[in-house]
């Protein structure tokens, strides 16, 4: 029984059905990649899973309890966290403030402790900091702290949006695109930083259109197409499924 | 790192000290009425500043949450008790301590409510109407926000001035003070005008002070990242709808305290406090402060509201707001206060300052 | 309640519906063209009003009115060229302070060439006591003038949209703005004619209903929110749902009267926009999508 389970999940936007009743799972501390071609329905997955859209059918679980359609802050507090492909940080806020954003489910002041600076509080906001500096060091990025996180260049505003993310202590990441419009050294970059948190017990779904970096570090794929799945296996067999093959040259030849 | 965070409270308290001395020495202490005053509506902005600036809410109606604080405390504390005691309910008020006896003006004997019941009925009843209409409305964005939360405010507008419990076009008068602690009263006796002004000063000390410290804790930043991007503050388990919520009502509160205060100062209150015209000129402020800027905002709420209660915009007041809220958004979006905007000035200092050290220095080639 | 008496509400209804829905087609306009929602839109009303009362004295009733809408269309493309096109990168809360400035501007500069007295126009046939019996109910043959220049508007503003370059264009940038610009439509023009039009019709709204409802400088901010909630209950951007929605506005408010004190006449029309962003942000007749796009 996987750790992250889809069954028949569909979402309609008017006629069109992004998502058409996909169902796979994800076992724990996996690395498992979605792939498909523009506007297959990926990102529309992840929204569904994230509860950042609810789904029209189906079902999804994590450590077999049901998740879906509950409002997304629920869902993050369930250990799920993610990236935006069109990176979302926060803006007139810096990089270690968005970090520490996503400390806010590990922590709980509230208004009045917080207005009123009790010595809790205090305590608690120390110890988000610290984390999140500590996550920023980890990341490689601790001497952009300060910086607003909004004017930083594209490829170093994906690695914050990660350190928010797994500031939540996340048991799944999902990373929508982590690579895109990054060069070749960000992208291995990249790369390792997504292995080294497998490594720590987080396990992740990963949206990616580059393909070596996907057949280097998925320990499964799965295929989407026009909102349904195509196929699903380990990267060999992908490499070597005709209708994955065939979905990508008939996206080459448009 | 404390001591550098509180100094502008600081410097806040020395300038507050170094106003009444002066307009003490020079004779003038008239002047610090309008003070008074700006600083209570300086109260309504600091809360419409987290709301708008911080959260990115945009308020047409706070007026409304002003006025609910001054009707209120109005209604309740100018109803004469005298006739009614023997009834059981005032003489169970009366026997609590809820109730002040006082000769007024004609010197006639009065009983009634005292101010701190009202002020907790007044902030209860606004904190519950802002829940309330706060549920429906946060879901709204935009424009439609905009709209709505102006159309409350004309609501509660009308109402003030088609009722006559609220007085209609009058509004209501003869409010009597507010004996707080130890001799100090809320009242707009001249007598009564330094430690008044101390009064509104300290509310709005605090004000800054627990907003400050909101603004720059746990609450602070989940407000901040729903201005940043909804979405992704929702899935960092940010609860967006009830923090929405929670700083409209905060913000409402905030409105409703300086409308009882202001209120008793003034001894009256009318329904010009309500009206859409009063929630712009408060969102002007909030504006040209640089929007997330409580400190923007505090000097700009004094300045302005002091400079429109002296009169000096005459019968252009309504158009000084109206205009500022052009000029802020078409050219200084990021608004007044921001260093950016001074950078013209650091620069033109260092050229002046780098074309006199280079005649100084080496002649004439090093100007260009 | 009599027949005559409901018909006389009825009449009166649709009436103020009309004009209601001649306010929500100006939003609709510019909302169309620009994605803003033109807070002064009222002030068009009222700026039309009093230019035409002001250029009456002195010159024929009909060449009052038409100078008034073209002296109003050109304040509008003023406050375009002026105001709307220096706005860089506008966020929704941008546009909403810049306009609802804007109100406050135009409303106080009235307020300074017009001062506060209640103003109107003559009757344009007739006077206040004349009155057409129509089975049992009087109405004033104005009434008959606001039904029918608020509807030949609807008929012309069609026309417009449909058959002519410049409408087409215009509904072409609504739709989809960077295919219209590939297309090789001028936007920025676009824009400055929808507030040339916005304001044009406004100005003759507020011209037709002065002798009714009378003009005083700062009777545009009831208008802009009685027409926005029609523009909302017809759907934001749709001109059919438009009068439809103010005849129904206009009607609630007409009965309304009859068992609420007049006082809060103007809260009913609010209540109802309050009720409808509550229950269907996208209006009765819209889009659903609409609503939730447009983000700070
Ligand atoms: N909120 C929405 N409203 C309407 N249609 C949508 C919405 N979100 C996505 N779609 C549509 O659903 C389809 C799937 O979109 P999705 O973003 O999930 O694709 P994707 O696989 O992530 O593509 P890409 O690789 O380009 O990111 C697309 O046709 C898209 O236009
Ligand atoms: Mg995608």
């Amino acid at each position: 029984m996987g750790f992250l389970e889809l069954k028949n999940m569909s979402r309609s936007f008017g006629g069109l059905r992004a998502v058409d009743d996909v169902s796979f799972e994800v076992a724990k501390h996996q690395i498992k990649a979605v792939i498909g071609p523009n506007g297959a329905g990926k990102t529309t997955l992840f929204n569904l899973i994230t509860g950042s859209l609810v789904c029209d059918s189906g079902e999804a679980r994590i450590n077999d309890v049901p998740i879906q359609n509950l409002p997304p802050h629920r869902i993050a507090r369930r250990g799920i966290s993610r990236t935006f492909q069109n990176i979302k940080l926060f803006s007139h806020m810096t990089v270690v403030e968005n970090v520490m954003v996503g400390r806010h489910i590990r922590s709980r002041a509230g208004f009045l402790p917080a207005m009123l600076r009790l010595p809790g509080a205090r305590r608690e906001e120390r110890a988000i900091r610290e984390r999140s500096l500590e996550i920023l060091s980890v990341m490689g990025i601790a001497e952009l702290a300060d910086q607003d996180a909004t004017s930083l260049p594209f490829g170093t505003q994906r690695i914050v949006e990660i350190a928010r993310a797994l500031a939540t202590e996340p048991e799944l990441l999902l990373l929508d695109e982590p690579a895109a419009g990054l060069n070749i050294y960000e992208t291995a970059r990249v790369s390792e930083m997504i292995t080294k948190i497998r490594e720590r017990g987080v396990t992740v779904l990963v949206i990616e259109h580059d393909m070596s970096l996907i057949m280097n570090i998925s320990d499964e794929i799965v295929v989407l197409s026009s909102g349904k799945k195509i196929a699903e296996g380990v990267p060999a067999d992908i490499q070597k499924n005709e209708e994955v093959i065939r979905v990508y040259l008939g996206e080459d030849d448009a | 790192m404390a001591m550098k965070k509180y100094s502008p409270v600081l410097a806040l308290v020395i300038c507050v000290i170094i106003l009444q001395a002066i307009a003490s020495l020079a004779g003038r202490e008239y002047y610090l009425t309008q003070l008074t005053m700006s600083a209570y509506y300086c109260l309504v902005i600091l809360g419409l500043t987290v709301l708008m600036g911080y959260t990115g809410q945009i308020s047409l109606g706070h007026a409304a949450f002003f006025a609910m604080g001054g009707y209120t405390t109005a209604v309740m504390t100018t109803r004469n008790l005298i006739e009614m005691q023997g009834s059981a309910a005032v003489d169970l008020a009366v026997r609590l301590g809820l109730t002040v006896t006082e000769k007024n003006a004609y010197g006639v004997e009065i009983l009634h409510l005292s101010p701190w019941v009202s002020l907790v009925t007044a902030v209860c009843l606004t904190a519950a109407v802002a829940f309330f209409i706060g549920i429906p409305i946060l879901k709204l964005k935009g424009h439609y926000l905009a709209m709505a939360t102006l159309g409350f405010g004309i609501i509660i507008y009308r109402i003030v001035l088609g009722s006559r419990i609220f007085g209609e076009a009058d509004g209501i008068s003869d409010i009597p003070q507010f004996a707080l602690a130890g001799g100090l009263a809320v009242s707009g006796d001249p007598a009564l005008r330094v430690q008044n002004y101390y009064i509104a000063a300290v509310l709005v000390v605090a004000g800054v002070v627990l907003l400050m410290n909101l603004v720059d804790s746990r609450v602070g930043r989940a407000l901040r990242s729903i201005h940043g991007s909804e979405e992704a503050a929702n899935a960092m388990g940010v609860n967006v709808a009830r923090y929405k919520l929670l700083v409209f009502v905060l913000s409402a509160v905030f409105a409703c305290i300086a409308g009882v205060f202001l209120t008793h100062f003034n001894g009256g209150v009318g329904p010009s406090e309500a009206d859409v015209m009063k929630s712009v000129s408060y969102l002007a402020i909030v504006a040209v402060g640089g929007m997330a800027n409580l400190w923007g905002a505090l000097v700009m709420g004094i300045l302005l509201n002091y400079l429109s209660l002296r009169g000096y915009f005459g019968s252009y007041d309504e158009f000084v707001f109206g205009s500022i809220l052009i000029v802020i958004m078409l050219f200084f979006p990021n608004g007044l206060l921001k260093m950016e905007n001074f950078r013209w000035l650091s620069d033109a200092a260092a050229r002046v300052i780098n074309s006199y050290r280079a005649r100084g220095g080496e002649g004439k080639d090093g100007l260009s | 309640m009599s027949f005559e008496q409901l018909l006389q509400y009825a009449l009166s209804g649709i009436t103020n519906g009309s004009i209601y829905a001649i306010v929500a087609i100006g939003f609709n306009i510019i909302y169309n063209t620009t994605g803003i929602i033109n807070f002064a839109q009222g002030e068009f009303l009222m700026l039309g009003g009093m230019t035409a009362i002001s250029l009456s004295s002195f010159m024929p009733l009909p060449l009052a009115i038409l100078a008034a809408v073209v002296i109003t269309s050109f304040a509008g493309a003023l406050i375009d060229f002026l105001f709307i096109r220096r706005l860089k990168s506008p966020s929704v809360l941008g546009m909403v302070i810049v306009t609802v400035g804007l109100s406050i501007v135009i409303r106080e500069i009235a307020l300074h060439i017009w001062d506060e007295k209640v103003r109107s126009l003559p009757y344009f046939t007739g006077n206040e006591i004349s009155s057409i019996n129509i089975m049992g109910a009087f109405i004033s043959p104005q009434v008959l003038w606001v039904i029918g220049v608020s509807s030949v508007i609807v008929v012309f503003l069609g026309v417009f949209f449909k058959f002519t370059l410049t409408g087409r264009s215009m509904r072409a940038c609504a739709s989809n703005i960077t295919a219209a610009r590939l297309c090789g439509i001028n936007a920025r023009n676009m824009v400055t004619i929808s507030f040339m039009l916005s304001a044009g019709i406004g100005a003759l709204a507020g011209c037709v209903v002065s002798p009714i409802t009378q003009t005083q400088y700062d009777c545009g901010t009831s208008l802009a929110i009685k027409g926005f909630t029609v523009a909302i209950l017809g759907g934001l951007g749709n001109s059919t749902g438009a009068v439809v929605g103010g005849i129904v506005i206009g009607l609630l408010e007409a009965f309304s009267i009859s068992v609420l004190p007049l006082a809060y006449k103007d809260a009913v029309a609010i209540a109802i926009l309050l009720i409808i962003l509550f229950v269907r942000p996208s209006g009765l007749l819209g889009k659903k999508e609409a609503a939730g796009l447009k983000e700070f």
